[in-house]
């Protein structure tokens, strides 16, 4: 069993290790970075972060793959619209919870 | 007015529908393997991401050494470094010094990508009310998964899981059907994605895996599309015309 200050020295240092990779970078650069290549990769990160994040996780994040997919039909339908985040994001839970919820009325 | 704290406080309510998910799910699981209710909530109130946590909980329940504890969190949210270095580009003159320092721990994946979404550059009230609704849904979720997990059917939160993904693709799709650097930077990231989860004999954690993805995507992004020059002097010329 876990002691309660065994407890706290493993959250200080994952707390500790996780915000020091958030804080430092934001902290000590201060200037715009002039390379354009370096530019570049940071304009290109977020897109590939995103990107690496969604797929394939998307494909079971509403529990079944079926639902899953309806989800990102639905999420896809919507964002090619160029609906807002709040939107699509609903969108693609209505999708899934209909075809997790509405089988299971049949069944 | 376009970049107030109440925008902020709006733009987050998507990530935190996500995160209400992801966290009641680390609720149930800290629960079960043994933490109580406050420390499961204690820990996503103090770490604030996901793979990271759920790394560090099977660590510490397996009481595992602290330096791998650091290793394990050094690697997995090694991508926060990169996210933080390109935010600096992206925040405006008055976001600096105490700011940076406190509102840092906002720097996640969904937040981060919200903020760079943004036309204008990011002011830190925006940026403060994009981390506090998440930052509510996170704690929330993790103390509703802990406190009531046993009671709540496990698929009523789980359709909630798609939502974040789905505000990823209404960030993503709009960009990349304009822009081909971004669609290819996209489908590199995406595609190595998948080979590195689906192929058995490649093991990396996911938050390692997403690192790795975005440095390869991005980098070839930036090595075949670099900013024209054009869009850099306009980018320039921009701050200096409205002053």
């Amino acid at each position: 069993m876990l002691s309660l200050s065994e407890f706290f020295k493993y959250v200080a240092v994952m707390a500790l290790v996780t915000y020091l990779l958030r804080a430092l970078p934001f902290v000590l650069v201060k200037k715009k970075i002039t390379n354009v290549y370096v530019r570049s990769f940071l304009e290109y990160i977020p897109y590939g972060v995103l990107a690496a994040m969604t797929f394939p996780a998307v494909f079971t994040s509403a529990g079944g793959l079926v639902p899953s997919l309806a989800g990102v039909a639905v999420a896809l339908v919507l964002a090619v619209r160029k609906k807002s985040l709040l939107t699509v994001a609903i969108g693609a839970v209505a999708g899934a919870a209909l075809l997790t919820f509405v089988p299971q009325i049949f069944y | 007015m376009e970049q107030n704290f109440t925008k902020g406080l709006r733009d987050g309510m998507p990530i935190c529908l996500g995160y209400l998910s992801v966290s009641f799910t680390f609720g149930l699981l800290g629960v079960g393997m043994g933490l109580s209710w406050w420390q499961a909530t204690f820990i996503s109130l103090t770490n604030v991401t996901s793979a990271g946590q759920f790394a560090g909980l099977t660590l510490m329940m397996e009481g595992g050494a602290f330096i791998e504890m650091v290793i394990a969190q050094f690697f997995i949210n090694l991508r926060y470094l990169l996210m933080s270095i390109s935010l600096t580009q992206k925040v405006d003159e008055k976001f600096r010094g105490i700011f940076r320092w406190v509102l840092a721990m906002g720097v996640t994946d969904e937040i981060f990508a919200v903020a760079m979404s943004q036309e204008k550059p990011v002011s830190r009230r925006y940026f403060a009310g994009l981390f506090l609704t998440p930052y509510i849904g996170w704690g929330t979720g993790t103390l509703l998964g802990a406190l009531l997990g046993e009671i709540v059917p496990a698929g009523v939160a789980e359709v909630f899981g798609v939502a974040i993904y789905g505000m990823f693709l209404a960030i993503i799709i709009p960009k990349a059907t304009e822009s081909r650097p971004v669609l290819t930077v996209v489908l590199i990231a995406a595609v190595l994605s998948c080979v590195i989860y689906y192929v058995p004999f490649i093991r990396l954690s996911s938050g390692l895996s997403v690192t790795v993805c975005a440095v390869a995507a991005a980098a070839y992004g930036a090595w075949r599309f670099p900013v024209a020059a054009e869009d850099e002097a306009r980018e320039q010329a921009k701050p200096a015309g409205e002053v």
